[in-house]
């Protein structure tokens, strides 16, 4: 169910990587964990993070939860559509990029959509 | 986010129909709960709209009664209990002998001698140990866990009195805020409420454990055309903050006395005596130093239970409660502030995050309905 051309984490983000770009939202799950989103940040563009690393948070009526880099990489691209209109994240959570990185490593050990399917069952 | 549930939890009598609805069920208060249905927003805003349908038989009763009753629930809670008709209830404070809250009550008067306090359910074997502590030695009064004899149910909303008038006989326009009678409920006998904890009009309704699903069914099957929902834990919660109730554990324990609480006016002190009472009025006589206040975002935040506030740089008081509210849809909370910093307007800030963010002082309730 989870779509196949994308990587996931173990926290519930998903990476759609092209090339040296990746774009970054959450899963489904996640969201459905969440409930209604209420509030998206973001960082700004030229920011660095690394793998693991929090680079914004997203919160729900009734939780704030951290966002997490899948990958290292610079912040080239950030959907400020998105945290003018976060609701979107519940309803189309894997049409709803969040950032896209210039993807400098990190890329391995990510789960497939059959091994995060697994994770949240 | 985790929300494991385990067997060793208490289910109220209609668990089954929360899980066959399919809701997402929390631990609260030791207690298997649904949190939401459909979702928090969208519940929430059809209580504002049309009503929902709590399930909050959790919540705990205790039975006072006795000759003497009057005078035991006199001295156990804050508010004037000799006011109460029988057929009246009122919000009231079980406090402690500094003011502070062991729990916020609802004191219903069922006859002359007899009493009934719904309580939270996390405090029910506290409350039922400190209130039998404390009446013992009054006279003739006697209190009771009675809350395995209830089941509880809340329909909320505008729709609520015309939903609920189908199922019954009772003539619901005739039970005034803070009133109720006995009655049949879809054929069920039971205690018909108009209480709430959402800012609307609305009804708690009282019936045996064993009818609860027969009652909640009939209800929701009555309420299908007006558009009634079922409702969780979590839209209770952002409702009663809209209307900036207090919840106890929050906004409100024994570290907090009613007065710094902003709640004077469930302080009976025309009372000879209750507890907490020359504090309370030594309180009042001196000032509080800090005091419960309503706040406003005044940039895109959410602050949260627990978040500190700060005044003139200065780490200075705490929110208590905060959300993005569905049907104000601004980010709303309630802290404690230095009183000195309580008046409309004031400016202060909260650290969200580790991140300071301008909140502003506004009049509470943060929502009020048309009447």
């Amino acid at each position: 169910m989870y779509p196949p051309d994308r990587k996931y984490t173990k926290e519930h983000e998903w990476v759609k990587i092209h090339g040296t770009e990746a774009r970054v939202g959450i899963t489904d799950y996640a969201q459905k964990q969440l409930g209604d989103v209420v509030y998206l940040e973001l960082p700004e563009v030229g920011r660095r993070v690394n793998k693991g690393e929090s680079f914004g948070t997203v919160e729900s009526v009734k939780a704030v939860s951290d966002l997490y880099a899948p990958v290292s990489g610079e912040v080239t691209d950030v959907n400020r559509a998105l945290t003018e209109h976060p609701e979107a994240i519940n309803k189309d959570p894997h049409g709803s990029w969040m950032i896209v990185l210039k993807v400098s490593g990190g890329a391995d050990d990510l789960l497939d959509a059959t091994q995060y399917d697994e994770l949240t069952k | 986010m985790s929300e494991a549930t385990s067997g060793t939890l208490k289910k109220t009598p209609l668990n089954a129909r929360h899980r066959s609805l399919g809701a997402r069920m929390v631990e609260f208060g030791g207690w298997d709960m649904p949190v939401e249905y459909s979702g928090i927003v969208d519940e929430h805003l059809a209580v504002r709209s049309r009503a929902g349908l709590f399930d909050v038989s959790h919540m705990g009763e205790i039975e006072i009664a006795g000759r003497d009753a009057l005078k035991a629930v006199q001295l156990i809670t804050s508010n004037d209990a000799s006011k109460l008709a029988i057929g009246q209830a009122q919000y009231s404070g079980l406090t402690t002998p500094v003011g502070t809250f062991v729990d916020d009550v609802l004191t219903y008067r069922l006859a002359d001698d007899h009493f009934m306090l719904v309580v939270n359910a996390s405090n029910i074997v506290k409350d039922a140990a400190w209130i039998s502590q404390h009446i013992d030695g009054i006279g003739d009064a006697a209190a009771v866990n009675t809350s395995s004899r209830y089941a509880l149910m809340a329909l909320q909303g505008p729709a609520a009195r015309d939903v609920l008038q189908t199922l019954t006989a009772v003539p619901l326009g005739d039970i005034k805020y803070y009133w109720f009678t006995n009655g049949e409920i879809a054929s069920v006998r039971g205690t018909i409420s108009r209480t709430g904890y959402t800012g609307e009009d609305g009804f708690e309704i009282f019936v045996p454990p064993a009818s609860a699903e027969r009652v909640w069914d009939a209800v929701l099957q009555a309420g299908r055309t007006a558009g009634v929902v079922p409702a969780g834990l979590g839209a209770r919660d952002t409702l009663r903050l809209e209307a900036a109730m207090r919840l106890y554990g929050n906004d409100i324990d024994d570290t907090t006395t009613v007065l710094e609480a902003d709640l004077g006016w469930i302080v009976g002190w025309k009372k000879e005596h209750f507890l907490g009472a020359e504090a309370l009025r030594r309180q009042k006589q001196e000032g509080v130093q800090r005091k419960l206040a309503g706040f406003e975002m005044l940039e895109r935040a959410i602050a949260r239970h627990g978040y500190d506030a700060y005044v003139d740089g200065k780490k200075a008081g705490q929110v208590t409660s905060g959300t993005q509210t569905p049907f104000l849809k601004k980010a709303v909370g309630m802290a404690y502030l230095p009183a000195s910093h309580t008046a409309p307007g004031t400016e202060f800030e909260i650290d969200v995050r580790g991140r300071r963010a301008r909140a502003q002082v506004v009049p509470m309730p943060f929502y009020k309905r048309a009447r």
